[in-house]
């Protein structure tokens, strides 16, 4: 499988580099979990950021020469391999600065043994937990998907306002899960609602009826899954339907997928981070272009990490490392020009004649005092075997 | 909830929940476990590139059943799947019979410590397999059942039966419970009477002696790949039927697969068996969360407040290994006296 990798990353390398006039080239690097429990959704994520990268390249703008993916497989659920990757692209092949890594626990891990004592800047497409805000990175950690402290009582609130007063919780037995459930969990009951079971569940087991058979015993007919699509989370669900177990279906971010939806009755639902409406459609647009599957979740954030990698090397007019973080709150915040998705040409000529610039990009970045997106998420409803949007929340 | 006492709905409930999904899951195992089992007890190593196999066989499933289906080839109330297992059996086993020529005939031929080499190469056939499982088919999850979902659903069987639970049988379970049934009586029947098979158990017992009574080692070894790759192509297949179908997941599988064969007594064919249904059936009765069952079966007075969970089902994990520890420590050859597991 890492082999395959290799291969298309080397594709993609030459690909590039037939485009991009002749110059210096510098590393990037793309550490995502291309194997592993988020392997069905890599596609439009990776997708987002080399394109991010094209655009960059084809506009003969970025100061630095061109830019070069050196993509790493995190695993997502294995943290010494993330780190061993992480390191790789360090020190052998000098990135500049990692999109990535996926999962929180990895994330969490690479930050601790990899970005401090490196002092490399990362910027992660879609660690979610809330637990990467306090923990302890040293200012070299951003991420453009909003913290699950966020949506937790978006979750929360919706179920109330659709009357689902009572429910059986099962998280992921992970950072991300966890970290999403407590959020959730504690906002629900605020709010009125009672969770009748609560109990994580393990990701990579064969059967999860005993799990399905616990949760039920609490007499809800609502279970909430915050977990994740390809593993544990579609093998709750199906182990649910097989049972009768649950009729109606609420899912965190982590669980909206094809696999998903086409598993449970309409009426089922879910949230997960969104721009609104006319960044969405101006993102659809770039990524239809670019060739990319620009509704896959978390492609409009890699598209943005990658992108503020780029701006920020833009801006410190360098790729030294430290020079890189001090500038990426800048880009993403205001002041400055707006900078949208598929705008990155102008972007970076604004930023070398000296302009300041706002990236909103994709997803409408704004990154909190901790490097944090603060996001808004949409709530979207299985319709016709489909989630489709219904709402979004900021 | 009614507060009289009601056993048949505190049944209901029992078998929906545990008995059907236990005894499904455990097929399932017993199926991979006696594969293992197989290889093991003649070719003398670990297989660690079941789960992978088993992801092989059942992709050739799903692309002979988007075939079938594609070509409008298909029979009312059999699954396409079915169909197509014994076409995919036979690509499975050109597939085991290449691997064992490259691989696993070099360390034969040179006699290696079979065990311990066995199990290094199995592992690089595991990672090769689980590559190109992913490489023609992807890493994405897949259904490829068709056809009817329930014998009967819970809805259906509620109004029928006019109980408060209901009970639901889905096909594949249905036809994961009657198949596994059928292939380990006829594979005991093979071992037991047929003269290949007791050639395959002579050659298990003593290799040597094995050839010097004229039996043919290498027709001993391709008839094992034959029979693990049939079932593996099988439980692969039964298995994706029954819960989906990811790369991922298969590979996963080998954990539960290796509790069952060993908790049975590694190498003993009837040990596989038992050791499967024990790994899934104290998976699901410890876990089990018993307040509506008792609720059922109590007076109102007695009814429990908790959910009467023994242990969370966090700890399903630790529940096989736990398992697999006890009966190490006791009796080290396994429930049914397997091989002992020496470090040869």
């Amino acid at each position: 499988m890492r082999n395959y990798i290799k291969t298309t990353a080397g594709f993609i390398l030459s690909a590039t580099m037939a485009t991009a006039s002749f110059g210096a080239t510098v590393n990037v690097g793309e550490l995502q979990g291309f194997t592993g429990p988020l392997e069905s959704m890599i596609g439009p994520m990776t997708g987002g950021a080399n394109l991010a990268v094209t655009e960059a390249n084809a506009s003969g703008a970025y100061l630095n020469g061109t830019i070069v993916v050196v993509q790493g497989d995190s695993v997502c659920i294995d943290p010494a391999v993330a780190i061993a990757q992480a390191e790789k692209m360090i020190n052998d092949d000098n990135v500049m600065a990692i999109m990535g890594p996926n999962c929180s626990g990895n994330t969490g891990a690479v930050i601790t043994n990899v970005l401090v004592p490196n002092g490399v800047v990362a910027i992660s497409p879609s660690a979610t937990s809330p637990a990467l805000t306090t923990l302890e990175d040293g200012g070299w950690f951003f991420r453009t998907a909003p913290s699950d402290a966020r949506q937790g009582p978006v979750l929360a609130d919706i179920a109330i306002s659709r009357g689902q007063t009572d429910m059986a919780v099962t998280h992921s037995n992970s950072d991300y899960g966890k970290g999403l459930a407590d959020a959730f969990v504690t906002a629900y009951e605020a709010a009125g609602g009672t969770v009748t079971v609560f109990a994580g569940h393990e990701d990579d087991k064969a059967d999860y009826s005993a799990d399905v058979a616990a949760l039920s015993a609490g007499g809800s007919t609502t279970l909430a899954v915050l977990g994740y699509a390809d593993t544990g989370g579609r093998g709750i669900i199906a182990a649910s339907e097989d049972t009768g177990a649950f009729t109606d279906y609420i899912f965190g971010d982590g669980m909206i997928s094809e696999v998903t939806s086409g598993a449970v009755a309409d009426g089922s639902w879910g949230t997960l981070p969104s721009p609104d409406a006319t960044l969405g459609a101006n993102w659809k647009a770039v990524a239809e272009a670019g060739g990319v599957d620009g509704s896959g979740v978390f492609s409009a954030e890699s598209y943005d990490a990658m992108a503020l990698i780029i701006l920020a090397s833009q801006a410190a007019r360098s790729t030294d490392r430290a020079a890189i973080q001090a500038e990426v709150m800048n880009v993403a915040n205001a002041p400055g020009r707006l900078c949208d998705a598929g705008d990155l040409a102008n972007c970076l000529k604004w930023i070398s004649g000296g302009l300041e610039v706002d990236y909103v990009g994709a997803t409408g970045v704004e990154l909190d005092a901790g490097g944090t997106a603060n996001g808004s998420y949409a709530e979207r409803e299985v319709i016709g075997g489909v989630f489709t949007d219904v709402k979004i929340h900021k | 909830m009614s507060d009289s006492i009601d056993i048949i709905n505190a049944f209901a409930l029992l078998t929906n929940f545990v008995l059907l999904p236990a005894l499904s899951y455990g097929s399932q195992l017993a199926l991979g476990a006696l594969a293992v089992t197989l290889v093991y007890s003649i070719l003398r190593f670990s297989n660690f590139a079941q789960g992978d196999s088993m992801a092989f066989g059942t992709m050739i499933v799903i692309l002979l059943t988007g075939f079938m289906i594609g070509n409008g080839w298909t029979v009312t109330g059999i699954p396409t799947a079915l169909l197509v297992i014994p076409i995919a059996i036979i690509g499975t086993s050109i597939y085991m019979l290449t691997i064992d020529r490259l691989v696993y005939r070099h360390y034969r031929r040179i006699k290696a410590k079979q065990n311990i080499v066995g199990i290094t190469a199995s592992i690089g056939v595991m990672f090769i397999t689980g590559g190109i499982v992913r490489f023609i088919l992807g890493a994405t999850p897949q259904r490829f059942e068709d056809g009817e979902r329930f014998i009967f659903s819970v809805r259906e069987f509620k109004a029928f039966t006019g109980l408060e639970q209901g009970i639901a049988l889905k096909t594949s379970q249905f036809l994961t419970i009657t198949i596994a049934f059928l292939l380990v009586a006829f594979l005991f029947y093979f071992l037991q009477k047929t003269k290949t098979g007791k050639a395959m158990r002579a050659y298990s017992d003593n290799q040597e002696l094995a050839l010097l009574s004229g039996i043919d080692p290498d027709k001993v070894v391709q008839i094992t790949w034959l029979l693990v790759a049939a079932l593996t192509t099988i439980a692969g297949a039964l298995y994706g039927l029954d819960k989906g179908f990811a790369p991922q997941q298969y590979h996963l599988l080998l954990l539960p697969i290796f509790a069952s064969v060993i908790v049975g007594g590694i190498g003993s064919p009837l040990g596989a068996i038992a050791g499967a249904f024990l790994v899934s059936f104290s998976e699901v009765l410890l876990t089990y969360a018993y307040k509506k069952f008792l609720i059922y079966l109590l007076p109102l007075s007695m009814h429990p407040k908790s959910l009467v969970q023994l242990i969370g089902t966090e700890y399903k994990y630790a529940i096989s290994f736990v398992i697999l520890v006890t009966v190490l420590l006791i009796r080290p050859t396994g429930l049914f006296k397997g091989k002992v597991i020496v470090g040869e």
